[in-house]
């Protein structure tokens, strides 16, 4: 079986992350699973972890009254899930609902904040990894509204 | 040999429609087929009367049968669109470079399709999954507008059946109850698990999700000339005569539609041209 630290470094989010740093964060760290259908985020719930998937996926809604849930985006194998943890006030801003059976390695927000506030060198190695997430993310997401496949006018 | 500029008229044996706005011609090509092009090059399609457009070759090529699938932005590609067997098309071609599938030899392919630009990547992995032991990974990420506008349905299902190739699809907006991927195209691409010192990337699409594929794969390591995209520009007379797609220092019905990346970083994000 292996260790979180092994889980951890084998994750793309994680590649390239000293090894010393890996095993701080590991610390927070802790296996979890979630069965296909439960909700692994809820809007408005404490943001107090994030995750690195390694199997699965999970898809971030919305539910909008009259419609029910509104899927934007589907993460998978690979992506990491939750970035509120980083920022006040420390709450999730949608839904994430486990399409397939999860797997994933789950950090505790606390923890790992107290080691960041202890270590700031930890905390600009995770920001260099999170940063460039979210920039891919924010890119995504303004080509996804632009509609780009839609007919040109 | 025929003229350059000389269409054939052929007859439309079967339409297949892919999406509401999207149909696939089935051309009896017969004896004509082989001279109609390889994978990433294009004809120009002439209902009679109406006028011509360049439309990329979609389907296999060691097919009979010339397809060519078509969506409807206009008054020749609605004339296309609504073709029925029987009906006769004017064909002359093939133009341009293709997908340099030779190069993708022994390395890993990564195909990147958006929308429409599913169409001109399918005779490429149709090639590739023929001699499948010839290259290493096979990656294929398609970004639809919605789960009812992605195209080849079957052909999908089938790539993704075979162990050896990586299917994802994702879509922009989808209705609740789809259980497939949500977002765009380009999302896909930080899980992507290739050595990107021996990768090979296609991409087809609108211009601007080529830009954001292209330059998501180089940030991921994948060299310049090893991304290649097909670039879409007004074709007239698909021979580099007219003028009308050029694009810079080049003339896209000549010197492309594929072109390596490395040829188009500088220019793609200029405006003017």
């Amino acid at each position: 079986m292996k260790t979180i630290d092994q889980l951890a470094a084998e994750h793309g989010f994680f590649e390239g992350l000293p090894d010393a740093v890996t095993a701080l964060v590991a610390g927070c760290g802790s296996n979890v699973a979630v069965p296909a259908g439960d909700y692994v985020l809820r809007e408005g719930a404490p943001a107090d972890r994030f995750f690195l998937i390694r199997h699965g996926s999970v898809a971030l809604e919305f539910y909008r009254p009259g419609s029910g849930p509104q899927t934007f985006m589907t993460l998978g194998a690979g992506d990491v899930l939750g970035v509120s943890w980083l920022v006040e006030p420390y709450v999730w801003h949608h839904d994430g609902r486990a399409v397939e059976p999860l797997r994933a390695v789950a950090f505790d927000a606390q923890c790992l904040r107290a080691k960041c506030d202890a270590e700031p060198a930890i905390g600009y190695a995770l920001m260099r990894r999170f940063v460039p997430a979210l920039v891919d993310r924010m890119h995504a997401a303004r080509l996804q509204a632009l509609d780009v496949y839609g007919a040109p006018t | 040999m025929r003229p350059p500029l000389a269409p054939v008229p052929l007859r439309v044996r079967a339409c297949r429609q892919e999406t509401a706005e999207a149909v696939t011609l089935v051309l009896a090509a017969g004896e004509e087929r082989t001279g109609f092009g390889q994978p990433g090059q294009f004809n120009m399609l002439a209902p009679l009367g109406i006028g011509e457009a360049a439309i990329s070759l979609s389907g296999p090529p060691t097919s009979p049968d010339l397809e060519h699938t078509v969506r409807s932005v206009g008054a020749v590609s609605e004339a296309l669109r609504r073709m029925r067997p029987g009906d006769w098309v004017g064909v002359r071609g093939p133009y341009g470079f293709g997908w340099p599938i030779d190069l993708a030899r022994g390395q890993d392919v990564v195909l990147v399709a958006g929308g429409i630009g599913l169409a001109p990547l399918r005779p490429a992995i149709e090639m590739v999954l023929d001699e499948r032991a010839a290259f290493g990974r096979v990656l294929l990420l398609y970004g639809a507008r919605t789960p009812a506008d992605r195209l080849f349905l079957a052909d999908l299902e089938r790539w993704r059946s075979r162990p050896d190739v990586d299917v994802a699809v994702s879509v922009d907006y989808a209705e609740p109850g789809w259980q497939g991927r949500v977002g765009f195209v380009t999302a896909m691409l930080p899980q992507l698990r290739v050595d990107p010192a021996r990768t090979v990337a296609f991409a087809c699409g609108p211009e601007v999700m080529m830009r954001a594929v292209a330059t998501a794969l180089q940030a991921r390591g994948i060299r310049k000339s090893a991304i290649f995209l097909s670039m879409e520009r007004n074709m007239k007379c698909g021979v580099g005569t007219c003028g009308h797609c050029q694009f810079g220092p080049y003339l896209v019905c000549r010197d492309g539609p594929v072109f390596a990346y490395d040829r188009l970083a500088d220019l793609l994000p200029v405006r003017e041209i």
